[in-house]
């Protein structure tokens, strides 16, 4: 009997697809298009003011009102911290990618991506609390700095409109800080991929042929990592677009995406609102997509 | 004449250490070996693989460099150059060609490194794109050419610089068997054609003795042999040549004594072996064995016969199927015949 529906599958290698598809499929669909389709159509509602309903019925206000000055601050600082902390997580995890790439023997490229990809083992907000903790004005930055005698540096830093505020762990440096290190792993995975992958022959043919190690850099090894670089900035840059947990933690009253989104959902119940800054950084990481392929980024898949 | 050498090992050294859990040393890669190699040369590094070559080459290139010795290039002492200060290039085994460029700008890498104007650097491309008989393929990707199409193509990126000397470590190893046959006549014309020192890695024997103007036998780090394919495939001075290069009887013993006279280990071609009747009369200054053919392979062009000695020992001869079919080979397996080969035939090797 199982024999025969065995070969029955077996001869209908469709059917067997159809099967494994479905769950993913559905799953797919309904759960993941279907909630952004219902946003969607959410966030052609509007709120009425005077009753605090929902009104079901389709207008571009609620549209409009992203674009008062307040909501357009709003995305250009998001955005902002965004593309300030994707650089920053490219800037650090090139080295150590391509360290771990090409010199590490293989048992420390183990130990390298356990160490990377440990803190992800632990709780997220444990250890955006314990930054809290490093951040804070009696923490450990603070701390060091009056050993060596620069807390009078932290003070002028602390002074720059923007940037400072009363510590770091209320600035908008300390959530720049907090992301860096909370992405960073999503960075150093697909960049090491895509560095691991680039034939050690192809960087012996730039030299051979007269580049010199800068020369190979940029003409062979950067474009051949550019897809990994991309691939890790959509995870840094669309992770910062949406979190709140960060710049809840660490913010004073300017807002950032995914706070306003947890404030007006949350707190007012303005829920197509909240939905239509939602469709802020979906069209944002659009639009980042077709730059990045405009620069050829997917050319290599 | 020092003008006339282009590469020079003196001595060179290249002593790899080795460390794993269970044991470290040292793995001497290559081993003191002294190599001259002629200006406009076709020159062949032929060896097993782990004998060296590979390595020797790759130090010339500038990829690895000797651990004792020094490598001269026209003269100059180039080792301790980086690659990119040496004027010499490579066509790499798996081509090596960047993936994220055309075919055209692939070729023409060396010059824009070299800020070569953007049109002579095209009209360059060009030639080199005849000269490897690509021409109008400059605008696709490598992924989108055939293997033996991206071996031409990391030729011609090689050739565009005009170095002094041009390295090809294993190029046709990925290649089907025609087109290898083919690339290596062309190789051989193209080399030909630019006058270019050409050094050659490869660990088929057939391709060294094709192409090469002289050969450099590879064994376990050190150079057995060094010499024109007809030298050494005709006069192998070492066991090792004898048996890498091509089919060879190895006598040695109480079976040389008997043969030669004397107990010094000789070799001798199977092909160099005339198959003969027992009552036929040896010419003059030829050797002479008694046996029974134990096996016969056909094999088309030539049959293979496995000959037993009466005083023991087997030598395989080989002889072209000139009026003989498969039917009348076949006959031959159990009769007793007599081989006959010319003295000046036999390669005499100490130990």
């Amino acid at each position: 009997m199982l024999n025969r529906i065995s070969t029955y599958f077996y001869l209908r290698p469709k059917v067997v697809l159809a099967l494994m598809l479905l769950p993913p499929m559905l799953w797919f669909l309904v759960v993941y298009i279907g909630s952004l389709i219902t946003m969607l159509i959410n966030s052609f509602f509007y709120l009425d003011g005077f009753t605090g309903k929902v009104i079901h019925e389709f207008t571009l206000r609620t549209y409009i009102k992203l674009f008062d000055p307040i909501n357009l601050q709003i995305f250009g600082r998001t955005t902002l911290m965004a593309a300030s902390v994707t650089l920053a997580c490219i800037i650090i995890a090139f080295p150590l990618s391509y360290f771990m790439a090409r010199f590490a023997s293989q048992r420390m490229k183990t130990f390298l991506y356990l160490a990377v990809t440990l803190p992800l083992w632990s709780s997220y907000v444990v250890r955006v609390y314990s930054w809290k903790l490093i951040l804070a004005q009696e923490g450990i930055i603070s701390w060091f700095a009056r050993l060596i005698h620069l807390d009078w540096l932290l003070h002028l830093y602390l002074n720059l409109p923007g940037l400072g505020g009363p510590s770091l762990s209320i600035s908008a440096t300390g959530i720049f800080i907090v992301f860096v290190y909370i992405w960073l792993p999503y960075m150093i995975i697909p960049i090491q991929t895509a560095l691991e992958r680039v034939p050690k022959s192809l960087i012996e043919a730039s030299g051979d042929l007269g580049a010199t190690p800068a020369q190979t850099f940029r003409t062979v090894l950067l474009p051949l990592a550019f897809p990994g670089v991309v691939a890790g900035s959509i995870f840094t840059f669309s992770l910062t677009l949406g979190d709140f947990i960060v710049p809840q933690l660490f913010g004073n009253s300017s807002f950032y995406i995914g706070k306003a989104v947890l404030t007006y959902q949350g707190t007012s119940g303005n829920i197509p609102l909240a939905a239509a800054f939602t469709m802020g950084p979906i069209i944002i990481m659009i639009v980042y997509l077709l730059i990045a392929r405009r620069l050829g980024a997917f050319d290599a898949l | 004449m020092s003008a006339s050498v282009a590469i020079e090992f003196k001595n060179v050294s290249r002593i790899f250490s080795v460390k794993q859990e269970d044991q470290s040393g040292d793995v001497k890669a290559v081993d003191n070996v002294s190599l001259q190699i002629r200006d406009g040369e076709f020159f062949s590094l032929l060896g097993p693989s782990g004998s060296g070559k590979t390595t020797s080459l790759r130090m010339i290139a500038g990829f690895d460099r000797p651990t004792s010795g020094q490598i001269l290039l026209y003269g100059q002492d180039v080792s301790s150059l980086p690659p990119y200060e040496r004027d010499v290039n490579t066509v790499f085994q798996d081509y090596a060609l960047f993936p994220h460029m055309t075919v055209g700008e692939n070729v023409a890498y060396g010059l824009m490194i070299k800020k070569v104007p953007k049109d002579e650097r095209e009209k360059r491309v060009d030639d080199m794109m005849d000269l490897v008989q690509l021409t109008g393929f400059a605008a696709r990707k490598p992924s989108q050419l055939s293997g033996g199409q991206r071996q031409r193509v990391a030729l011609a990126r090689a050739l565009i610089n005009h170095p002094k000397v041009l390295l090809l470590d294993e190029p046709l190893g990925a290649l089907d068997l025609k087109l290898r046959q083919q690339m290596q006549i062309e190789l051989k014309s193209i080399q030909q054609r630019v006058g270019i020192t050409f050094i050659f890695v490869t660990h088929d024997q057939e391709e060294a003795l094709t192409m090469s103007d002289r050969i450099a036998v590879f064994n376990h780090g050190r150079i057995e042999q060094i010499g024109t394919p007809a030298e050494i495939y005709e006069h192998p001075i070492t066991q090792f040549v004898a048996g890498f290069v091509g089919v060879s009887n190895l006598v040695s013993g109480e079976v040389a004594k008997r043969i030669t006279g004397s107990d010094v280990r000789f070799s001798v071609r199977p092909e160099k072996i005339h198959l003969g009747s027992t009552g036929d009369k040896p010419e003059a200054d030829t050797f002479i064995a008694e046996g029974k053919v134990r096996d016969v392979i056909y094999l088309g062009l030539y049959t293979r016969y496995l000959v037993e000695l009466d005083g023991g020992g087997d030598l395989v001869v080989v002889e072209q199927n000139l009026k003989t079919t498969s039917m009348d080979v076949m006959q031959a397996r159990g009769q007793p015949v007599r081989l006959f080969w010319k003295k000046e035939h036999v390669s005499y090797m100490g130990d």
